[in-house]
């Protein structure tokens, strides 16, 4: 058929042509290669969501030898780098100057009361970070705990030895969690931003008008801007996949092939939004913010990569649902963390693979040779 | 496939109307119906808003009609654009070119694009390569490509294929003389082969050498006819007359404008040309007319030049300074380097109060460059230049205080309306409220803005635009205004409209520093400069310029054969030079 052949050869030119822009234009290069290497620097060495080595001040007001033992029990702890005070006023001048995260007051009849009804301890923790301060508070219990376990006296009496264990992230490594977030969002800047900046960067300059008028179709162009950016897209997670298992030892628990599949799926449904987008609105001013309010910041923040979906109000989990990054994250964060667990796979796959189809239906209506 | 007889072209009571963001629909085409044969060149011509680009789209495909039919080479547009699209070539006004692909890549793609095969691709690049010059920029990036270069490169793309026919949008907008000389002689060849274009001109002069020319304004069909038949429009009313020794040629012109019987005067080879309402005889003897004549009448007739409008002069401010023949611009062996690349090398010229000064050259001649290091937004690179007395390269903020500076492109606030984007330039120029308020309202009337002190400036008809810009940068009474490219892709109309306020301007004392394409423009300037490859050719007055033409058969030489002769003598002379040392 002569006339696939020559659909074929457009689409080919064109596809030639995205590419060559693509190589030659620095801010493609910034946005497909250098920006997911920031990002795993970024959340690799920059951003861990664990908390190590926090300084606490303490305020012994005490002095007795049980509160040593208190004390040391912070010591010992891999969590806290403890620094003696000698007054209330000195630790909070410490915590005030940002020197130390948290503060432990001793009161001064400590042992009396600890032998009569049971004492306290005072831990205040600096609450400007909510998140930290909270794994904190619970870190804090653990000295607390050991330090207790430890006395006879108070062993015999009943205390409880809690013991923790964490699933899926035995390490308590937050990495092990981030990395399958840090490939949504990657593929979500190069799938969904920089296509709806390319498209409309081709209606403002005007190269679209001229194009118009050949036999190119519709269609033809929109498969040109989606296997470029789709390569790219699949180096974005290349070098994500790299790094988690090279830099940050990322162990993944479900099979190569079903990530893979995940990733693609999804990089259609970011591809088949920024075409969207862009087929909209025709200025790249509009078609970036559009996408950054559209994609990108939901990838962020409203995916369970950062934030806890089941700590959300009920209304914005609600919205979580309309967003195909939270079942992409669900699903890398599965792969990874607990393996193939088919039911989570084949729905999240699902729901993706329904929304690419759409979008992609919906672009290519949208998608016409007319200027107005 | 379908048989040459059937017209090219055949539209059947066409409407389209838009809608602007205001909300307010604007009908840009209003019941046209006309036929086109194959063969030949037609121009469709009209003032700005005529609705010749949506005309256009219209039968590229690219727009549906409101009503009407249009017809293609016998393909309905409304049933399969895809059959006219592939079918014919199209260049915008635009031409998208992709400027970070090569000149070869570029043709590339629409080579891939018609499915042109690898034989025939030889045999065209060839041909076009020959007729474009573009031979040696193959591998150059099309972004690094000069304006005229950027458009032969944009038609070159068009042409790859042989179309049925061939649309071109305002192709020469823009584009120095040099390179339009140049456009157009592929475009003679193209019709040499029988192929059939239409193109679109703001330009009466581009239009007298079609076969057939189509009138449009305000989205009416005003005439189709050949340019002979819409020159006879004119006929016994057109007139040369030659202003009195000592008359400035402008000053007559004005003079000659201001009179309710003329329709339309124009200065040219040192002498104005009117045209003036029937039966009227008011200066000069007669001439023949020509084609812009005609459609000046056939526009007036239709009440179509609003930009022309009230044709009373503005009135003149009191002087700045009176000290005319005072030097106000001194430059003296400028140079700037940009790298190994000498954009402007060793140009001296002086400007004297009230004069008016045209920058002339062709595209990439070093005309911006120079503009900016007079403006203070250029560091020179050697050379000195003082504007009123001051040292720009050692003090320029205080010689900015001096100037106005109106930029190619519109850069105002476009959300801001006329009122506001005034008021605020003049609160930058450090003006007080009082002063504020004076020139506002001395703007405001200069300037016929008015009506639209509320509307923001981005919804501002694009004549209104310019008048908007000139408006600002005067806020803080320069003494010397300068205007880069003011009335490229403007029509006659507002190209008039635009000197008669100059003029009044330079009678008021003001320093006008311009730049143009259109090189019968000079002959509103006191004096001019020539530029090519950074280097001044060629300077003096309109007459003087123009002396240097050679003698021209059967006519007065004007100011684009001497532009031509000067810049094609020098480009000669230095191929010659550089000649053994290429060879070596």
């Amino acid at each position: 058929m002569g006339n696939w052949q020559a659909k074929w050869r457009r689409i080919w030119a064109l596809t030639r042509k995205e590419s060559r822009q693509v190589l030659r234009d620095p801010s493609s290069v910034a946005i497909g290669i250098v920006f997911p290497l920031m990002m795993i620097l970024l959340f690799g060495y920059g951003i861990s969501l664990d908390v190590t080595r926090v300084t606490v001040a303490v305020v012994d007001n005490d002095a007795s030898s049980d509160s040593a033992a208190l004390v040391g029990a912070f010591r010992l702890s891999p969590n806290f780098v403890v620094r003696t005070t000698r007054s209330m006023s000195e630790a909070t001048g410490l915590m005030l100057d940002r020197q130390v995260d948290g503060i432990l007051q001793i009161p001064s009849d400590f042992d009396r009361r600890r032998h009569a009804d049971g004492a306290d301890v005072q831990i205040i923790v600096n609450g400007s970070d909510a998140n930290q301060a909270r794994i904190m508070q619970a870190y804090a219990a653990g000295p607390v705990a050991a330090w207790s376990a430890a006395d006879p006296s108070v062993a015999s009496s009943g205390a409880v030895m809690v013991v923790d264990r964490l699933w899926f992230n035995e390490a308590d490594d937050s990495h092990y969690f981030l990395v399958p977030g840090l490939i949504v969002l990657v593929m979500t800047i190069i799938g969904a931003f920089l296509t709806a900046m390319v498209v409309a960067r081709e209606w403002e300059r005007g190269t679209l008008e001229a194009l118009f008028v050949t036999p190119m179709r519709p269609g033809e162009f929109l498969v040109s801007k989606f296997i470029p950016y789709f390569a790219l897209g699949m180096i974005g997670f290349a070098l994500c996949f790299l790094a988690g298992k090279f830099l940050f030892h990322v162990p993944l628990r479900g099979s190569m092939l079903l990530l893979c599949l995940a990733s693609i799926v999804y990089l259609v449904v970011a591809l088949g939004i920024g075409l969207l987008v862009s087929t909209l609105v025709k200025s790249q001013f509009l078609a970036s913010q559009l996408a950054m309010l559209l994609t990108f910041l939901p990838a962020m923040m409203l995916s369970g990569f950062i934030y806890d979906l089941r700590s959300m109000p009920v209304v914005i989990r609600g919205i979580t649902y309309a967003l195909p990054a939270r079942y992409a994250v669900t699903l890398l964060q599965t792969l990874y963390l607990a393996g193939d667990v088919d039911g989570v796979i084949w729905l999240n796959t699902g729901v993706l693979a329904l929304m690419a189809a759409l979008l992609i239906l919906a672009t290519r209506l949208a998608t016409r040779k007319r200027l107005a | 496939m379908t048989p040459a007889s059937t017209p090219a072209l055949q539209l059947d009571r066409v409407r389209k109307s838009f809608r602007r963001e205001t909300g307010e629909s604007v009908l840009a085409l209003d019941d046209i119906s006309f036929s086109l044969r194959r063969g030949g060149l037609a121009a469709v011509v009209g003032p700005d808003g005529a609705g010749k680009t949506t005309l256009i789209r219209l039968l590229a495909g690219l727009v549906r009609t409101d009503g009407g039919i249009v017809d293609v080479l016998g393909i309905d547009a409304a049933v399969d654009p895809q059959a006219i699209q592939s079918r014919i070539s199209y260049m915008p006004q635009q031409f998208g070119l992709y400027e970070d692909l090569t000149v070869r890549e570029n043709l590339d793609l629409y080579a891939d694009m018609h499915g042109i095969t690898v034989d025939e691709r030889r045999r065209q690049y060839a041909r076009l390569m020959s007729m474009t010059g573009l031979d040696p920029f193959q591998r150059r990036l099309a972004g690094q490509l000069s304006g005229g270069m950027k458009q032969k490169l944009g038609l070159a793309c068009t042409l790859v294929r042989s179309p049925e026919l061939l649309l071109l949008d305002e192709p020469t907008v823009g584009v120095d003389p040099l390179s339009r000389r140049e456009l157009w002689e592929i475009i003679r060849q193209l019709i040499k082969e029988g192929l059939t274009v239409l193109l679109s001109s703001s330009d009466p002069d581009e239009a007298e050498t079609c076969d057939s020319v189509l009138v449009l304004s305000g989205g009416k069909k005003l005439m189709l006819a050949s340019p002979a038949e819409i020159s006879r429009l004119a006929l016994g009313r057109t007139f040369v007359a030659t202003p009195p020794d000592g008359m400035r040629l402008r000053d007559l012109e004005a003079r000659l404008l201001a009179d309710p019987r003329v329709i339309d005067a124009v200065p040219e080879s040192g002498q104005v040309r009117l045209v003036t309402r029937e039966g009227c005889v008011v200066a000069g003897r007669p001439a023949p007319e020509r084609f812009e004549d005609g459609f000046v009448v056939l526009l007036h007739r239709a009440g179509g030049d609003s930009e022309a409008g009230p044709r009373t002069l503005t009135q003149q401010e009191p002087p700045i300074r009176d000290s005319a023949g005072e030097t106000v611009i001194e430059v003296h062996d400028l140079v700037r380097r940009f790298g190994k690349f000498v954009a402007v090398n060793g140009a001296s010229f002086v400007v004297k109060r009230g004069e008016i000064f045209g920058l002339l050259g062709p595209n990439g001649a070093g005309k911006t460059t120079t503009f900016r290091m007079l403006c203070g937004l250029l560091p020179a690179s050697a050379g000195t230049l003082k504007i009123a007395g001051v040292d720009v390269r050692r003090a320029r903020a205080s010689a900015r205080q001096h100037l106005g500076y109106v930029a190619q492109k519109f850069s105002l606030y476009g959300q801001l309306t006329v009122g506001e984007n005034l008021a605020f330039f003049a609160r930058a120029y450090g003006l007080d409220a009082n002063q504020t308020r004076a020139r506002i309202a001395w703007a405001l009337q200069q300037f016929q803005l008015e009506p639209y002190l509320r509307l923001p400036s981005a919804q501002l008809p694009g004549g209104f635009k310019q008048r908007l810009a000139m408006a600002a940068a005067l806020m803080h009474r320069p003494e010397i205004l300068f205007l880069d490219e003011p009335t490229s892709g403007a029509d006659p109309f507002a190209r008039r409209a635009f000197w008669q306020r100059i003029t009044t301007l330079a009678n008021g004392g003001v320093t006008v520093i311009v730049t143009t394409h259109f090189m019968a423009e000079a002959e509103y300037c006191d004096r001019a400069l020539i530029l090519d490859d950074g280097k001044v050719l060629a300077q003096g007055t309109p007459a003087q310029l123009r002396a240097l033409a050679p003698v021209q058969p059967g006519r007065t030489a004007t100011m684009e054969d001497a532009f031509i002769a000067i810049v094609e003598g020098s480009r000669s002379d230095s191929a010659r030079k550089s000649a053994p040392s290429a060879a070596a």
